[in-house]
């Protein structure tokens, strides 16, 4: 088949800069993945054109790129599952969030930097055994899906936070920080989340499921970051606006069976946090002014009491 | 066709605009509304239930979809997230029979059973899937001829693609730009629409939740859109109601109106902005309709 690649191109060393799409035309194969039209571009079209790739069967991990606009390993997405609806167009970009150094090659010298603030390391305390530190099997089975991480950065590249926010631990490396605050041979736990509690961990996250969505291993990081979310409420880190929402949200459904955007929003800064409550005036009276404005009294939904008993019956099973 | 309605708790708290609006529409458009069945229904957890409990927020929702199936009529929700959260914990009721008895051992003091059959559509995919876009036309009184116009999904109508039943239902990806190009509208693409409003994290970090606000809407005015249109009342609330917040930041006037898909259905069908209250935004949508030109 006919194909038309639309490939992002960046040369620093250029005298202009300035990134720039490029087209190639090239016959494929209906079975030939967009890293085998990259390689083919690079060895018989244009060989100033830069890649990473190396075990072109998805396991090292080096040549995620953004395929039509998202993230995914070059080497198991197929062309002919991402033509355009027009029948003949791939677009190929960098990684995105990460620095471009050239083409498609970008620097994962930040995406290593917070995989290593997460300290991603047994940290075992007491005495050293006379072996190895065993794990039951059982223990380490909620465990499979996030070692099949196999760092490619195509949940960093896409993350909506990460793009705001360079302070962010992101996807990967707190998948990465599940992976052993889940283990039982690590100790640090308490350690651990001290560090995700505070800002750029868990509770910057905004829950959009791009991480989840791109992962080429089925790692499922957000996943992973909201399970941390309630680890760090059990473990006593209640003082954030996000466990005061988790919180208050949970109890509003509770007892009304519904939300109450107002309360929702005062209790999430915390009561005493003047400074937050005096930032919502403009809102509140812009609002005002608009008309928009919930209803003052929250009423209960009818059979709420069903709602109640479910939720009672439900927080004793955990 | 008759649907058992879930409204969702934005639009019958902080955005009853998108009650009304789609009230009105749904009667041009014989969408026939039970409004009783679900009256007594929670909030889905919006994910953030799910997030503290996961089993708790699934049985919430069996709770609803045995109240909807009760009622003989498929389920309606008017929120991205209502619909995602919905889809996800449908998914997770179907996937194991066993969970789903487990999780029915909780409804039956009610009364309640839930069999398996609810299919929780939004409005945009009703219109899409169930009523066509041809019918959609035959209805429309007003085209908005030349009305620029930026899709914004929200998350949980986009992703994951799994629960939301994308490979059996293709055109949900591009159900908002069908619609848009339906009432006579000119979609204005940008790499935002699918992404984060940053509504979840307003009170967490509203900085960043700033931060998208702007980027969004920047895009897409640049692009030349007159405005925004969004199945999910929470990305309204963000984009509208923070966008003043967003201008500062960045030092720029933005002033893109964003309207909910029934208000700019209603537009189209010939019902008055007032009856939809679009004068009951943030960003103002005064000049956006003074200098639409509608034409029938
Ligand atoms: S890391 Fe392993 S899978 Fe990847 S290229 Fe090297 S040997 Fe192959
Ligand atoms: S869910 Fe959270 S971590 Fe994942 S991409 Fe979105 S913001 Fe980033
Ligand atoms: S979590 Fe998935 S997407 Fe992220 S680095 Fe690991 S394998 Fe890649
Ligand atoms: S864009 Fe934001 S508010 Fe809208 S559905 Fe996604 S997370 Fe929710
Ligand atoms: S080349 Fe190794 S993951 Fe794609």
């Amino acid at each position: 088949m006919e194909v038309k690649f639309n490939v992002r191109r960046y040369d620093p060393e250029s005298t202009d800069a300035v990134s720039h799409f490029q087209e190639y035309q090239m016959d494929m194969d209906d079975s030939s993945t967009v890293l085998d039209g990259l390689i083919r571009i690079r060895e018989e079209v244009d060989g100033t054109l830069s890649l990473r790739c190396s075990c072109r069967s998805a396991i090292c991990g080096s040549c995620a790129v953004k395929v039509n606009g998202e993230a995914g390993l070059a080497c198991n997405t197929k062309i002919i599952d991402v033509l355009s609806e027009d029948g003949n167009t791939v677009t190929v970009e960098p990684a995105g969030n990460l620095p471009v150094i050239k083409d498609l090659v970008v620097d994962f010298q930040p995406f290593w930097e917070k995989i290593r603030a997460v300290e991603p390391w047994l940290q075992p305390e007491g005495e050293e055994p006379e072996t190895e530190y065993l794990a039951p099997d059982e223990d380490m089975l909620h465990l499979a899906g996030v070692v099949s991480c196999i760092l490619c950065g195509a949940c960093v590249s896409d993350c909506t936070v990460m793009e705001v926010d360079s302070n962010f631990l992101g996807p990967a490396a707190l998948a990465k920080s599940y992976r052993f605050v889940g283990d039982p041979r690590d100790d640090s736990a308490q350690q651990r989340f001290k560090t995700l509690n505070e800002d750029g961990g868990v509770w910057d996250c905004t829950r959009c499921m791009k991480c989840v969505e791109v992962c080429p291993k089925g790692v499922a990081p957000m996943d992973r970051i909201m399970a941390l979310r309630e680890q760090v409420m059990e473990a006593g880190y209640t003082n954030t606006n996000g466990a005061r929402h988790a919180f208050e949200f949970s109890n509003s459904v509770k007892h009304s069976g519904w939300l109450d955007e107002k309360k929702l929003v005062v209790k999430s800064f915390g009561i005493f946090n003047i400074k937050a409550m005096i930032g919502l005036i403009p809102l509140a009276i812009r609002s005002q002014r608009a008309g928009k404005v919930p209803p003052i009294f929250h009423k209960n939904i009818p059979g709420v009491e069903n709602v109640r008993r479910i939720f009672e019956k439900v927080e004793t099973k955990k | 066709m008759r649907y058992a309605f879930y409204p969702g708790c934005v639009s019958r708290g902080a955005c009853p605009e998108l009650y009304s609006a789609t009230i009105e529409v749904c009667k041009i458009l014989d969408i026939e509304l039970d409004e009783e069945a679900l009256k007594g229904a929670s909030c889905t957890g919006a994910g953030v239930l799910q997030e503290k409990n996961l089993r708790l927020g699934d049985t919430l929702n069996a709770r609803t979809f045995a109240m909807a199936e009760k009622s003989g009529n498929p389920l309606m929700t008017i929120c991205s997230t209502c619909q995602g959260v919905m889809s996800q914990a449908n998914e997770r009721l179907l996937a194991d029979p066993e969970y789903l008895a487990s999780i029915n051992e909780d409804l039956t003091e009610e009364g309640l059973e839930y069999k398996g059959t609810a299919d929780p559509k939004h409005l945009l995919w009703i219109i899409a899937e169930d009523l066509g876009m041809d019918f959609l036309e035959s209805k429309i009184v007003n085209k908005l001829n030349g009305l620029k116009l930026a899709p914004f999904y929200g998350c949980y109508i986009v992703r994951p693609t799994k629960a939301l039943g994308f490979a059996e239902n293709p055109g949900r990806k591009q159900a908002l730009e069908m619609v848009i190009e339906s009432v006579g509208g000119e979609v204005v693409d940008f790499p935002g629409k699918t992404l984060c409003c940053g509504f979840p994290i307003l009170t967490i970090n509203p900085k960043n939740s700033v931060n998208m606000v702007a980027n969004h809407t920047i895009d897409a005015k640049d692009r030349g859109a007159d405005a925004m249109v969004t199945p999910c009342p929470l990305c309204h609330l963000n984009l509208d109601g923070y966008q003043p917040n967003a201008a500062s930041a960045r030092k720029r006037e933005i002033d893109l109106p964003i309207i909910h898909l029934p208000q700019l259905l209603g537009l189209a069908l010939g019902i008055s902005p007032e009856a939809m209250r679009l004068n009951k935004h943030i960003v103002s949508t005064k000049k956006l309709l003074s200098e639409l030109v509608i034409s029938p």
